[in-house]
């Protein structure tokens, strides 16, 4: 089983790497970013069979490693 | 008088760290990250600046959980003084000693430099010897210094006269220019700056070495 885990800064933390990728892809040309927002993805190969158990799992892993819940949201896919 | 000083891998501040606790007078033992237990009868433990397991995933995160941090962890909660610096508050924060978190500098370059710092509060067992208002100078050397903390956590740390040290100039976009915070017992403090790097006359400046000495004078009176 799969789990992919999708980490971002939350909304309204400043997010220096975001906005200097905005600022180069303005002066390649591109107008029109608004914004631009970086974060990470996570991709796990789990042991696991059961989809609800292994999605509870990864929970529990982003709660406690992967993502720094002060500055950071996460979102879990499990296929 | 007795200090621990935890060595991760890349860690890089270690050595300097130890110097400057044993030229306080205290006694230093050198602690390898697989290490489960801290040596008996410590009085503080010092965490290293570097880039500990090469910053991955984030900076401090991996080290955070490590075996010899819940042993670090253990002796906080057991009331005892911990002094985490650069990397070392990275980790600290990671841990949720410390409120709050350090993010990548808001000018995203690595700033490697004297600062000015002003003493926010002389009530600590780590800046009783300098004056509340002071100004020192003690270099940073960091890429992730941006001290981030949300309005509550904020209104908190300046209500309980928790924030250690200032910027007096931000040098990294840190909220309210903070340097440096202390836990809520007042014995956990994390810095972005290096005062090991200032203690010593050969090194330029010698402010940070009070922060050395006041520790020990504390130890050696409790």
């Amino acid at each position: 089983m799969k789990a992919t885990v999708h980490v971002m800064l939350k909304q309204g933390v400043l997010d220096p790497q975001g906005e200097a990728v905005r600022h180069a892809l303005g002066a390649l040309g591109f107008d029109g970013v608004d914004s631009v927002r970086q974060g990470k993805v996570i991709e796990l190969e789990l042991a696991a069979t059961d989809k609800a158990k292994a999605e509870a799992e990864v929970k529990e892993m982003c709660e406690k490693l992967l993502a720094n819940t002060v500055i950071e949201s996460y979102r879990v896919e499990i296929a | 008088m007795r200090a621990a000083v935890i060595t991760y891998p890349g860690s890089n501040c270690d050595r300097d760290l130890a110097v400057a606790f044993e030229q306080a007078g205290f006694e230093v033992a050198r602690v390898w990250h697989k290490d489960s237990d801290l040596p008996e009868g410590l009085d503080v433990v010092g965490l290293p600046g570097g880039f500990s397991f090469g910053d991955y995933l984030r900076c401090g995160a991996i080290a955070a959980r490590s075996p010899i941090t819940r042993a670090v962890i253990a002796h906080a909660e057991r009331g005892g003084y911990v002094l985490g610096i650069c990397n070392g508050f990275q980790v600290l924060t990671e841990t949720g000693l410390l409120p709050g978190a350090l993010m990548r500098n808001a000018g995203l370059k690595f700033v490697c430099k004297p600062v000015d710092l002003t003493v926010a509060t002389a009530d600590s067992a780590f800046t009783s010897g300098y004056e509340a208002g002071q100004a020192i100078t003690i270099p940073v050397a960091h890429h992730d210094g941006n001290y981030q903390i949300d309005d509550e956590g904020l209104a908190k740390l300046k209500g309980e006269d928790r924030i250690a040290f200032r910027y007096a100039q931000n040098p990294n976009g840190a909220r309210d220019d903070i340097a440096g915070v202390l836990s809520e017992n007042r014995r956990v403090l994390g810095l972005m700056p290096h005062p090991e790097r200032a203690a010593d006359a050969a090194h330029g400046g010698t402010d940070g070495a009070a922060m050395f000495r006041s520790l020990a004078g504390i130890m050696a009176t409790a």
